[in-house]
This record gives structure tokens, sequence and C-alpha cells, in this order.
């Protein structure tokens, strides 16, 4: 079978920009034929990953490997890959055909060969007619239909493809979806696909890689990812979840929103911290009656072309996403029940904050860039090594930045059904994980203060 | 009357300025030797300035600015556009540090590029004549040049070198097929610029031009007019270089209407 061959085999990656990391250790295989996509929110690393790919930057670690070639040090034009650029990157100063032909001629083919693989292409591309068109007169759609021609007649064996549908249109945007997926499987060739949008991602991937802080998340197929997300990042970022903290009790068994529910979970550590995602359409609404899990009053409903989509109180206090074809009318009593495997457990990547720090004296710790009092330790002698542990909520975020010990942006917001968890990035560039009541927006600046009974000094 | 006042202004303002240079145009067409007298129309002086023999000193020099700007434009067009290239390639801190330094020498007072210039020449031992003067108007013209191409590139596409690259063109070739067509604007633009800077240079030209009896306009003008008196030939020539220049201004600022569009 030459279909499980690997084209792109990326080892042990890493690459930063100045202090920043940006790629952290990646490891991933393509496999020949694949159509990949790679899927994270901007400056999660994923058009940096295809720029190595493409050999426009150099890894500062690890390898890449194409259809069986060491490439990590062979310079873009000694590829045999081809890149579509988000913004279309074509060649003002030639016409449409030029552009094309521009691979072409550069390989010496003779003058009919370049001009009928052009005519095919252009033909493939929807475009035929427009050879000798100015690109600077061709509307956006059409400037990227040239661009894919561009990349596809010099037949590469990976098309690497950075947002290309970003610059268009949603009308235009689906359309072009569509031929893309047309194309790669007229064409049977590799495509390496970026984007941010993960509806774009599940509708045109057979793969996709979930990226986030320069790591890989998750690889699966759209199905594997969207029913089975690895981590909270995931299930946020494809599609809509409810993401609330739980604990197991035992195999099989969770409880999470006030409630001990039946799942399919096994292998946790009884009484373990988790995750629990359950996606808005999996939760059974009706009207309310015995056969009710749980209970809620419905505090909005929104018409969305098929579905409504609700969001429910329960007496508990958590909140809940739902959608469903019937409506359920604002104010009401509604009964809620959930299927053990609709049930998604995850193990939690972290249950507190942990960084590295020093003692200063009995009652001060460094950390972070700063020195912390903290409560009285006498284990440790001034100077030591030590490891300091925070509690989520052990951590105060304040609007003004100058009133906190430190500062930094707020970078990623999970909603958990009752309270937000937050990802603080620091000034020092150290991630700082917050849960809190308040609403804060996606890039707020603000201060950050520990309280000193909040900070636990262990032996690192 | 009060709409009228800024009008009468601008049309004082522009007689003020542009009265000399119509005195001498007006008076290249006759052939008294003292400016002022009018003795009738006539073309003696354009036909007895490009006669040569006569004048001989005058038409070598106009040869040797012709020359010198030539030369100092078309390499500094080359340098110029090869530093706007690197810069734009720079990290951003490093960058604005670089444009300030290149922007430098555009402020400096001519006369400070000029001495510092001479010392360097003759602390290197460089024999002054065609050569020095040459380097002069290179350097002071370079940084024009760059500020005449860095706009294309801050417009251009960030990944076209990159698409030409992925597209199996060696670097070479990308930038000489890709890059360079997508600057040649610019570098036309900051050629002119670099020629008219270099024709006009009076104190640079001064202080590197020698003592071997070289002359460019510039030099020679001046010291026709310490002699006491100008070479009445210097009318027509200052009429032609005033049009010439006249011309070019109005090819620049076409093409940077152009630009615009």
């Amino acid at each position: 079978m030459r279909k499980a061959e690997n084209i792109i085999t990326i080892g042990k990656v890493s690459k930063s920009f100045g202090d920043k990391l940006i790629l952290d250790n990646v490891d991933l295989t393509v496999k020949k034929g694949e159509f990949v996509t790679f899927l994270g929110p901007s400056g999660c690393g994923k058009t940096t990953l295809l720029r190595i790919i493409a050999g426009f930057l150099k890894t500062d670690e690890g390898k890449i490997v194409i259809s069986g070639n060491d490439m990590t040090e062979v310079p873009p034009h000694r590829r045999t890959v081809n890149t579509v650029f988000q913004k279309y990157a074509l060649f003002p100063h030639l016409n449409v055909f030029n552009n094309i032909a521009f691979g072409l001629n550069l390989k010496k083919l003779p003058k009919e060969v370049i001009e009928e693989k052009v005519m095919k292409v252009l033909k493939m591309v929807g475009m035929t007619d427009y050879e000798e068109r100015d690109v600077d007169s061709l509307s956006g759609g059409q400037q990227q239909r040239v661009a894919i021609a561009r990349a596809i007649v010099n037949e590469p064996e990976v098309l690497l493809l950075d947002e290309p549908l970003a610059a268009l249109d949603l009308k235009m945007r689906k359309d072009m979806q569509m031929e893309i997926k047309a194309m790669h499987k007229s064409l049977g060739i590799t495509f390496v696909y970026v984007t941010h949008d993960q509806e774009e991602a599940l509708t045109l991937s057979d793969t996709i890689v979930v990226m986030s802080e320069g790591r890989i998340q998750q690889i699966g197929t759209p199905t594997e990812i969207y029913n089975e997300p690895k981590n909270a990042f995931v299930a946020d970022f494809i599609g809509e979840s409810n993401i609330l903290n739980g604990v197991m009790i035992q195999d099989s068994l969770v409880e999470f929103a006030g409630h001990r529910f039946e799942c399919v979970d096994e292998g946790f550590a009884v009484n373990e911290p988790v995750d629990v995602v359950i996606r808005p359409e999996d939760i059974y609404i009706f009207e309310h009656s015995d056969a009710a899990h749980f209970t809620g009053q419905v505090t909005s409903s929104i018409f969305k072309g098929v579905h409504y989509e609700m969001m429910i109180n329960t007496p508990e206090g958590f909140e809940f996403i739902i959608q469903d074809y019937h409506q359920f009318n604002v104010g009401e009593t509604v009964g809620l029940r959930l299927k053990p495997f609709d049930i998604h457990v995850m193990k939690k990547e972290r249950l507190y904050n942990t960084f590295e720090g020093t003692m200063v004296d009995k009652t001060h710790v460094r950390f972070l860039g700063a020195s912390f009092e903290c409560t009285e330790n006498t284990d440790f002698a001034a100077g030591s090594e030590v490891n300091v542990e925070i509690d989520f909520n052990g951590v105060i975020l304040q609007d003004n930045e100058e009133d906190g010990m430190l500062s930094g942006d707020v970078s990623f917001i999970l909603y958990k059904g009752n309270h937000y968890h937050l990802t603080v990035l620091t000034d020092e560039d150290e991630n700082i994980f917050v849960d809190t009541n308040d609403v804060w927006d996606d890039g707020d600046r603000v201060g950050i203060t520990i309280l000193p009974e909040a900070i636990r000094i262990v032996k690192p | 009357m009060r709409k009228q006042l800024p009008k009468i202004y601008i049309a004082l303002l522009l007689i003020m300025l542009y009265s000399p240079i119509l005195i001498i145009i007006v008076f290249s067409f006759t052939e008294a030797k003292v400016l002022g007298n009018w003795t009738g129309f006539s073309f003696k002086l354009y036909t007895s300035l490009f006669q040569g023999g006569v004048h001989h000193s005058l038409t070598s020099a106009l040869w040797n600015t012709l020359i010198i700007g030539l030369i100092a434009a078309f390499v500094s067009m080359i340098l110029g556009t090869v530093a706007a290239i690197g810069i734009y390639n720079l990290k951003t801190r490093t960058r604005s540090a670089v444009q300030l330094v290149n922007n430098i020498p555009i402020l400096n007072p001519d006369i400070i590029t000029a001495i510092s210039l001479f010392l360097l020449f003759v602390s290197l031992g460089i024999t002054q004549g065609y050569t020095t003067v040459i380097l002069a108007h290179i350097t002071f013209c370079t940084p024009y040049v760059v500020l005449s191409v860095y706009p294309r590139l801050q417009r251009m596409n960030e990944n076209l070198y990159e698409a030409a690259l992925d597209l199996g063109a060696t670097p070479f070739y990308a930038l000489r097929k890709i890059l360079l067509p997508e600057l040649k604007p610019g570098m036309i633009s900051g050629f002119i610029l670099a020629f008219t800077l270099s024709i006009d240079d009076f104190v640079v030209t001064l202080f590197t031009i020698g003592n071997e009896g070289l002359e460019t306009l510039s030099t020679y003008i001046y010291a026709d007019a310490r002699k006491g008196g100008l070479t009445p030939e210097l009318r027509p020539l200052s009429a032609i270089i005033f049009i010439t220049v006249l011309v070019l201004l109005l090819v620049i600022n076409q093409r940077t209407a152009k630009k615009r569009l």
C-alpha cells in the first residue's frame, strides 16, 4: 500500500523569534495524498510551521523530511513543494499567463508544453480566457485562483496553503472551499492548509492538527477532533461546548455541576479533578419531568436558522448552552438529561500554578521576577531553590495594572459554567492561570496580585 | 479687494523667485557683453556656446559635470537600492536606527560633508580629481536613492520574493526578475534626483576637485565670476540647464502622481 507512505516528517522542530518560543518540539507526520490542516488561534505557530516546511524559515532544532529526503537545510527553490500565499503574492508586472508560467519557464520546458500546461490549469481553476489579463485588474477571488494555478502547474508533491481564503468574503470563501476540496481530489497530491477558522478546517480536512502556544494539542480526523477533544482548549476552540470542572468519583462515575453522572471514562484516580466537556447539541432538553437528571431555567433563547440556542441556569448556579430544534421560552423551567457517552471527561493539564522560585527570607519568596510576601516558612533557608504553588483562585486580577505586583495581558478565556478560567501572560512571558467570576476580555491589561496565604512553598 | 490680496501676494512672490532666471533667459537671446543691454534678438550666444574652440574650458566643464553626474547617479542608484533592500529586511529596531543614520547626511550641512570628505581623501592619500569628486557625489546622493526606493519595498507584497523562490527561482534570479522590476520606478526617480543633485553641487565639488585644472560647471562659473564679469555664453547655458532641470522635475512629479493613483 503506497497510501500509508509518509510524505512529510517533522521531527522535534523548535523555533524562536528572539526570546519568544514559537514552536516547541513539534512532531508530525503527513501521509501522502492527505489533506492536513493546521488549526489554531493567531500566534499559535501554525504559519511558522508551514513556512518551515516551505523553507522560508530555518528550524532552530529538529528536522524536516519531505518524501524521504532530509530538507532541513535545503533552500526553498530546491524543495518539491509550492505555496499559495494569504495575500496571493502574484507578480504585479506579469500578466496571468506569465505568472503561471513562471515556474515552468525556470524548468526550461519547451514553449508548447508550457502553453499547454498553463491552459490546462487555467481551465481547472475556471479562469480560461484570462491569460492576457493584468493581475491587478482581477478580483480577490480571481487572484486567488491564479495563485493556486501558479502553484499547482508545477505539479508539486505537496501544496502548502497559508490561510488562502482569509481575505475573501463569506460567500466567495464557501465557494472556494468546495473548489479547493475538489482540486485536492482530482490532483491527488498532498495539501497542507493553515487556517484559524475551525469550520473551514472541519469542512476541508482529512486530518486536523490543532495547535496552541507552539505545541500540537491534538491530531485527528474532523470527527475525532469534534467528538473526542483531548483537552479543554481543543473542546473550546472547535465548535461550542460546555466545559466544567468535575471530579471523577470512580470509574464511569463523574460529579459536576452539583450532580453525579454515569459516564464511559475509566482509568482516572479516585476523586481526581477533571475537565468535563459537553457539546450543546448533546444535552436533552424537555419540559420538566421525572426523566430529568437535573433542571434549569431558560435565560435566553435565540433562533439560529436550524436550531434554537438557549442558555440555561441551574439551581446549583451553573450555566449551560444548549442547542435544540424545539424552542423553550425564557423563564420556563426545563428538564435536562445527559447520555453517558456524550459526557467527555478529560485529564486536567494542571491543577494549580507552579513556578520556580527562591526564598528571600522567612516571609518572602521570589518568583516571576518579583518578591512576594508569603506566610512564615521555616522549612527552607534564605536563598534556597523552591517550587511555588498557587491555586487558580488565589490569584487576583486588577483593572489598574499599577495596583498589581505584576502586570500582564489576558491571553485566553475559558468559561467553566460558573466561573472563568483565564490564562494571563505576564510581562515576564510566563503564563499564570486564574479562576475568577469577573468578566475580562481577551487582550485586557491587568494587574496581578497574589495573597500571602495563597502561596504554597514546596520542595523543588 | 480682499479676495485679490492672496493672488497679488502669490504673484509678487513668484516674480521675486523667478525674475532672476527669467532675466537670464531673456538676455540669452541677445549679443550684448554686459547683462542688461538689449542689442537686438540673436541666437549668436547659443551658436558660439556650442561651437567650442573659444570657450573650450566652458564646454569641457559642461561635459565634466554631465559625466560626473551620470556616473555618480548610476552608482548611487545601485548602492541605494541594495541598501534599501537591506534595511527592509532588518529587524524593526535595527531598521529605524539604520534609517536614522541614512537621514543624517541629508540634513548635514554641505560644508561639513565637504570638509570631512576633503580630510578623508587627504588622509587616505587619494589624488584629488575625477575620482574624488565622483566618490563625494556618490556619498551624498546615495541616501536620497534609499529614500526613494524604500517606499516601493514597503508597499510591495511581502511574500513576492518568497513566492519566486517557492516557484524554483534562485535568490539572484528572484532579485533580478521579481524584485528589481517592482523597484524600478523608485530606482529611476532616485537616479534622476541623484543626477540633479550632482550637477547642482558646488560646495562639496569645490573641496574635492583638487587643483589639477578639473572644472565642473559650478566651479567654472564661480571662478569666472571672480575674474570679473561673467562670460556671456553662461546665459544660454543657464537657460538650457534651467529648462532641463524643469523637465526632469516635471517627469519626477508625474511619476509620483501616477504612483498615487
